[in-house]
């Protein structure tokens, strides 16, 4: 067997028999299946009703009031309190009532009310208040002022504002919405893996650095070999992962399509998305590991000790982290210059051209172009990379620093 | 299936770690590296196996250069030790096995008879942190030859060790020899390379001082030891011409002369004056060419 697959399935299969590796992908199942079933779980959760306390002072506004709250929502019930204030703030207090409400009218006849709690903190239940007392108020003063209700229902009505884009290939404003969910899905998934399994490959040439097994390794197998295998035996690592995280989620949401229309998911428009899109996410996913895995690699063999590692790496995490941010950011204005001109630095491009390809609708070579330049530099750091290691697994000191890429190189030259 | 080292230079930025090396290790020998700490000898194992560039030279095996398509017939023992901790013997093994060409059955069959030689065939099953440091060094040096190289490089074998095992390792080490594997080790006690090596080289600051065979430079020494016991006070002796040392002990001297020749005055010289219970001429040890030879580069 050829010497490159034996590092890459001793690399796959130790980690895929870590409990780490069986934990996460559990966590990360758990949390899709949260997602998958958050209506029930919501539903679960506030099921019981708060009991508010109502003093009608006015002997009119109840009946309205408890009427409009009820077709809002069901997770309060308003009940005529039959008592002085003074008892019932003493009720609200003794936790009978979840807060009391006194209403009056006011000398215009309009109504007026007061809302008394134990903390005003939580805001769902007074808002809701507010605005059915609200629309009562409005009721009471536009039918003293003589206006139909035909006229005020009329003004309610929320404005026609529709949105087309003139170029022909522009996407329509449902499918800039739909692209805005993979997009972001896609952008979090790469932002997690690259960090995750940069950190898995630093961590693991760190080991065997510290552990002084990596001597014998590199006499038996080259340094490059080594740490291509590293690499890609992470990668399928990753991607058994992730699979099964897709797998999993996609079979759950076709198995809730039907419950789940116009929820979460229509937004992330998972459900109707070119293939295109998703051929680009695939490539951009791969290449922005693979730039980030082979930095991380050079970077592990630089140190001498696990624990110096997360410092090493950090750099590295930054510029993720950069990365992921001015995503956020182009995800509310992809056409900006900004994200234009991110989208063809090799650090930032994996996800901010992908965020471009799949918002708007650009020139393929463009695509192109981006793609060059990430396979070029891919190249470059795995050509120094190579350097940085074959000198940098030899290499024992105290200091963790950047400057020992220098003194790694060195050590790989000649003289 | 020579080992030629030709000419050898290595070079870190403004330093030199070896500088112009000559060596040439027969097949199915075992030669001996000597030197201090700093001397060279792990560079210039690093540069055998090809984990460092040379600066300037030729090494080769048999002809060729040493590159990872033969890494199946070379075997190497590190001097920093290292295994991964968390794995079991068996994986273990079976992982550096492979990457030295074997099957996996090959890898276990090989084991399980290394361990029984070790007399530890329990430790198949353990993790390697479970094991003590000698233990863990067995486990290690069975990693170096269970692919039974053609051409072994131990760096350091014997460090860190107790009597027993050391005794143990050196045993697996001849029979090695034995079997037609070429054996190249380093080594900072001299009794050990007294012991086994036919070939030695002393190495200071990069430089060969003293190579060749063993007899050879025994031979080509010159000074020899001498140790007197007598019931009468010799301490004369030292005033000799050609007696370079002298070191007084309970029961009469120790001495290091220039040559034969001043032996055979000192003994006529003895004669007479009382009783002498011991006489002995002496080769000189390895120890002794060492200290003199790097010792006096040191001045």
């Amino acid at each position: 067997m050829n010497k490159f697959w034996i590092i890459l399935s001793h690399t796959y299969m130790t980690k895929f028999k870590t409990k780490s590796f069986l934990i996460s992908t559990i966590i990360s199942l758990v949390f899709i299946f949260a997602i998958a079933n958050i209506q029930t779980i919501t539903e679960t959760f506030s099921g019981d009703t708060d009991k508010i306390a109502v003093i009608d002072e006015s002997g009119e506004l109840f009946t309205p009031l408890e009427e409009s709250v009820e077709g809002s929502t069901d997770e309060m019930d308003l009940i005529a309190f039959e008592g002085a204030e003074e008892d019932g703030k003493n009720a609200v207090q003794d936790e009978e009532y979840a807060a009391l409400i006194t209403l009056s009218l006011n000398a215009e006849g309009l109504p007026e009310a007061t809302y008394f709690a134990n903390n005003i903190a939580e805001a769902g239940e007074q808002s809701v208040i507010q605005q059915q007392l609200q629309q009562l108020k409005v009721a009471a003063a536009t039918q003293q002022a003589g206006v139909d209700q035909e006229t005020i229902t009329e003004i309610y009505s929320p404005v026609t504002f529709s949105k087309i884009a003139l170029d022909d290939s522009a996407k329509t404003a449902e499918e800039l919405n739909q692209a805005r969910g993979i997009v972001y899905v896609m952008l979090f998934l790469l932002y997690i893996s690259v960090i995750t399994y940069g950190t898995m490959i630093a961590n693991d040439v760190a080991t065997e650095k510290s552990s002084r097994v990596m001597e014998i390794l590199i006499s038996s197998a080259s340094p490059v070999t080594h740490m291509f295998a590293k690499i890609v035996g992470i990668a399928l690592l990753g991607l058994t992962q992730v699979g099964i995280i897709i797998g999993v989620g996609y079979s759950l949401i076709m198995s809730k399509q039907e419950e789940l229309t116009g929820g979460v998911f229509d937004y992330f428009g998972i459900q109707n998305t070119s293939a295109s899109v998703y051929i680009y996410a695939i490539v951009f996913f791969l290449l922005g590991y693979l730039l980030y895995a082979t930095l991380a690699a050079m970077l592990g063999s630089l140190v001498s000790r696990t624990e110096d590692v997360q410092q090493m790496i950090m750099p590295m995490i930054l510029l993720v982290m950069i990365a992921f941010f001015i995503a956020m950011f182009g995800l509310e204005a992809p056409d900006s210059s900004f994200v234009k001109i991110t989208s063809y630095i090799p650090f930032f491009a994996p996800m901010l051209m992908f965020l471009r390809v799949g918002m708007l609708d650009i020139p393929f070579w463009e695509v192109a172009l981006s793609i060059g330049i990430l396979i070029a530099t891919i190249l470059l750091f795995a050509a120094i990379g190579a350097r940085v290691y074959k000198g940098g697994v030899l290499m024992y000191g105290r200091s963790s620093s950047l400057k020992d890429v220098k003194k790694a190189i060195a050590l790989s030259k000649k003289e | 299936m020579t080992l030629k080292i030709k000419e050898v230079t290595k070079r870190f930025g403004s330093t030199t770690a070896v500088d112009h090396l000559s060596i040439e290790i027969p097949e199915k020998e075992m030669f001996g590296f000597l030197g201090g700490n700093g001397a060279g000898k792990t560079t210039t194992f690093r540069m055998i196996l090809g984990l460092l560039d040379i600066t300037d030279g030729d090494i080769s095996w048999n002809g060729e250069s040493i590159g990872y398509d033969k890494s199946h017939l070379i075997g190497y023992l590190p001097e920093e030790r290292g295994l991964y901790p968390k794995l079991k013997v068996r994986d273990q093994l079976i992982y550096l096995g492979k990457l030295r060409g074997m099957s996996k059955s090959e890898v276990v069959t090989e084991l399980e008879g290394w361990l029984d030689r070790f007399k530890v065939p329990e430790y198949i099953d353990k993790k390697v942190e479970e094991l003590s440091k000698g233990n863990q060094q067995k486990i290690q040096f069975i990693s170096a030859v269970i692919h039974k190289p053609k051409l072994l490089i131990l760096d350091e074998p014997f460090s860190g060790l107790d009597p027993i095992n050391v005794e143990m390792l050196k045993e697996a080490v001849v029979n090695l020899k034995e079997q037609g594997t070429s054996i190249v080790f380093s080594s900072h006690q001299m009794d050990h390379v007294e012991e086994l090596c036919e070939h030695l080289c002393i190495l200071h600051k990069g430089k060969p001082v003293v190579q060749g065979s063993l007899r050879e430079i025994k031979k080509s020494f010159g000074k020899k030891n001498l140790i007197v016991h007598a019931d009468f006070p010799v301490d004369f002796l030292k005033d000799f011409a050609g007696v370079l040392h002298y070191k007084s002990v309970t029961e009469g001297c120790e001495l290091q002369i220039e040559s034969e020749t001043v032996a055979q005055r000192l003994f006529e010289a003895l004669h007479g004056k009382g009783f002498v219970r011991k006489f002995e001429l002496e080769e000189p040890t390895l120890s002794d060419i060492f200290i003199e030879k790097v010792g006096a580069s040191y001045e």
